[in-house]
């Protein structure tokens, strides 16, 4: 009994861990194409990890299992919006994987595994708990992404996913390798005290640190790392697509966090200079690319590279507010990804994908509703002033002007107006352009429903963004007093 | 002393056969100079007083997965030379890089400073290297090993909805529809009259062909 409630913490890695095996189980015994009875039970899965997480939250900071897993506000927050994101991924695309049946039990299955990783990454103390974590979500990732087997494109995606995956493990893995060499331990916070009390070799912690770094770039897929993102996106079925875009960026941010600022706050010289570099390559080459795409989720594909550079501009800048905003961004990202795709996929039916730019043409005269949906989404995007966007963009900078980075933040303004551009290029196929077909759209109620609650949550949250601020600033915060 | 003459041996071992596995012509060579690698370093682990480790590399690598990767590559007819095109075009690229990663490697690993704390534990003879790592994954290190537990559980889902599925263009037999099939299904009688009548041939003719069908 002392044992169970000691886990507590826990729970809910414990909890999505024995409904994955049920599901797939129980799954073998419904014979059922449409899955409902599966998607139910994975949508009771993570509202039932919503609740495990909430009610067994505690105030300060809890270690468990011999301080390889932390339990903080961080943790609970960042865990909460990733069921959230998983949830909403799911309601997006299940008409669209119904019609090229891709909706199997094996698909939730990988789902749940792919959460499962992110939760261990967004609360692990250790190299080793923040590896493992990262190849679970990783590996369900190259699985899913791989699923649609008579697509030449999904499998060549699926494939230069892996290999250029697991050359960044194999990066991540020699820099932790270098750091254990250093300073003798894998443990977040024993690092942390033996860099700044200890003797330890320098030149080797900062050889490890930049190894680390470059792992953490291709995961992010911040520039020059960045070669796997436009294949991956454009390649998988924009479901996959979707799932990469969206929660894994939550658990992204987490990693970072434990690795450069709770374990290698010490260094902050040496990374803040390097992510900078990383920061201003990916805003100019995610920016000035996605011009010149026609197709929307290619476009995407580099807007999420010169996204990820906002907010390592956030990290950088090595304040508290600093990582608040950043996590801010972060989850605003996740937000406006979900619904880009969504819009995709809403647009998408059977044998037709509407991922290209022209066919958003004319959607107005199709429907208005949808129409004004999409241009608070690329308002966001863009960051245009009533949207959380701007908030998000004006955060980091803000963080990154109280640092002093003053060039950096012009350059940040600068690339984010040339990337306006292809943003509002969007609008206005949608608006002053004639549609290229008059055919009918069918919509699904209840991703309609959702996409509604998405473009109007990204113009709620651009009017009032001081709770969700005020919450990653505190939790960042509490995570960070050890 | 010799201990140290041991370890460059096999260190330069290694480095020799993972040279081979990348420049070796034939695949077939490639892997079993993979096995070489494996083996040296399993003898540096030896070095290590990794006993444990050192046999369970020897045993799981060498035995299980090389030969299935032998396997695999019988299996596969794999065009070494179109696989090779190009290689000398990207070489001085690929060698300046090796070079620079080297020589920040003997820079940063040739400084003579050690950390503190980091000289190898020494153990009596009779220490058991396997109890005392059974110890640890059941205690302090239980949540990556389950971890690690279910990652192998992914790679299991991940492998079965990839290869798992119906494909048109194969032939197999279905035992269930076999066993299900009935007289009435596969045979059907036909009552053909015999004939008297010169104007009933045509029909019985026709009849047959049914019956053929």
């Amino acid at each position: 009994m002392n044992l169970l409630s000691s886990l507590s913490p826990a729970y809910a890695e414990i909890f999505l861990l024995t409904m994955v095996c049920v599901i797939l189980v129980l799954d073998l015994f419904i014979a059922n194409h449409t899955k409902t009875l599966t998607y139910l039970m994975v949508q009771v899965t993570l509202l039932g990890c919503s609740l495990i997480t909430v009610s067994t939250h505690q105030g300060g900071i809890a270690h468990l299992f011999n301080h390889m897993f932390v339990d903080d506000l961080m943790s609970d927050v960042l865990k909460l919006l990733t069921y959230l994101a998983v949830s909403m991924m799911l309601v997006y695309s299940r008409t669209y994987l119904m019609a090229r049946g891709l909706f199997t039990g094996e698909f939730l299955g990988l789902v749940l595994f792919a959460t499962l990783g992110m939760m261990v990454m967004i609360s692990a103390s250790n190299f080793l708990s923040l590896y493992l974590g990262l190849e679970l979500l990783a590996l369900s990732l190259y699985a899913m992404v791989a699923l649609q087997r008579d697509s030449a494109v999904a499998t060549e995606a699926a494939m230069k996913y892996f290999i250029l995956g697991a050359m960044a493990s194999g990066f991540l893995l020699y820099g932790m390798s270098m750091l254990y060499g250093a300073t003798g331990s894998l443990d977040v916070g024993r690092i942390a005290q033996v860099i700044q009390h200890g003797t330890p070799n320098k030149e080797l912690l900062v050889f490890g640190l930049a190894f680390i770094v470059a792992g953490l770039a291709f995961k992010l897929g911040a520039v020059p790392f960045h070669m796997w993102v436009p294949d991956v996106y454009h390649g998988a079925p924009t479901a996959m697509t979707m799932f990469i875009g969206s929660a894994p960026k939550l658990a992204a941010f987490a990693f970072v966090m434990r690795i450069l600022v709770e374990a290698l706050q010490p260094l902050m010289i040496h990374w803040s200079g390097m992510l900078m570099i990383l920061a201003v390559l990916s805003m100019a080459v995610g920016n000035i690319t996605a011009i010149a795409q026609t197709n929307l989720k290619r476009m995407f594909a580099y807007s999420t590279i010169a996204h990820m550079g906002f907010m390592l501009i956030g990290v950088l800048s090595g304040t508290v507010e600093g990582y608040g905003s950043s996590m801010f961004y972060a989850i605003i990202y996740v937000l406006m990804s979900l619904g880009g795709f969504g819009m995709i996929m809403l647009l998408s039916r059977e044998g037709f994908e509407a991922d290209n730019l022209n066919d958003f043409k004319g959607l107005n005269q199709r429907s208005p509703w949808l129409a004004f949906m999409m241009l608070l989404l690329m308002f966001s995007m863009a960051g245009v002033p009533p949207t959380v966007g701007f908030y998000a963009k004006f955060s980091v900078l803000n963080a990154a002007v109280q640092a002093g980075h003053i060039p950096l933040v012009v350059m940040a303004v600068l690339f984010s107006l040339i990337g306006a551009f292809y943003y509002l290029r969007i609008v206005k196929l949608m608006y002053f352009d004639a549609p290229e077909s008059h055919e009918k759209l069918y919509l699904q109620p209840d991703s309609s429903l959702l996409i509604s609650i998405n473009g109007l949550a990204v113009l709620a949250l651009g009017i009032l963004p001081g709770t969700l601020m005020s919450v990653c600033a505190v939790s960042v915060q509490q995570s960070l007093l050890h | 002393m010799n201990i140290e003459i041991l370890f460059y041996l096999f260190a330069a071992v290694t480095v020799f056969a993972a040279l081979r596995v990348i420049t070796a012509r034939n695949p077939l060579h490639a892997v079993l100079f993979l096995v070489l690698a494996f083996v040296s370093s399993a003898g540096i682990w030896l070095l290590l007083e990794a006993e444990f480790l050192a046999i369970a590399l020897v045993l799981v690598y060498v035995g299980a997965v090389m030969v299935l990767f032998l396997f695999v590559v019988m299996m596969l007819d794999i065009n070494i030379e179109q696989l090779r095109v190009g290689f000398l075009r990207w070489l001085p690229l690929g060698l300046l890089l090796a070079g620079l990663i080297g020589v920040q490697m003997v820079w940063v690993l040739g400084a003579k400073e050690t950390s503190a704390g980091m000289t190898a534990v020494q153990h009596a003879a009779d220490y058991s290297n396997t109890k005392e790592l059974g110890r640890q994954i059941y205690t302090d290190y239980v949540y990556p090993f389950e971890l690690a537990a279910v990652l192998l559980l992914v790679a299991m889902v991940a492998a079965i909805a990839l290869t798992l599925r119906k494909r048109r263009d194969t032939k197999r037999q279905h035992i269930g529809t076999q066993l299900k099939a009935t007289k009435q299904d596969r045979l059907r009688i036909v009552s053909v009259p015999s004939g008297h009548k010169s104007d009933a041939a045509p029909a019985a003719a026709d009849s047959d062909v049914h019956a053929a069908d």
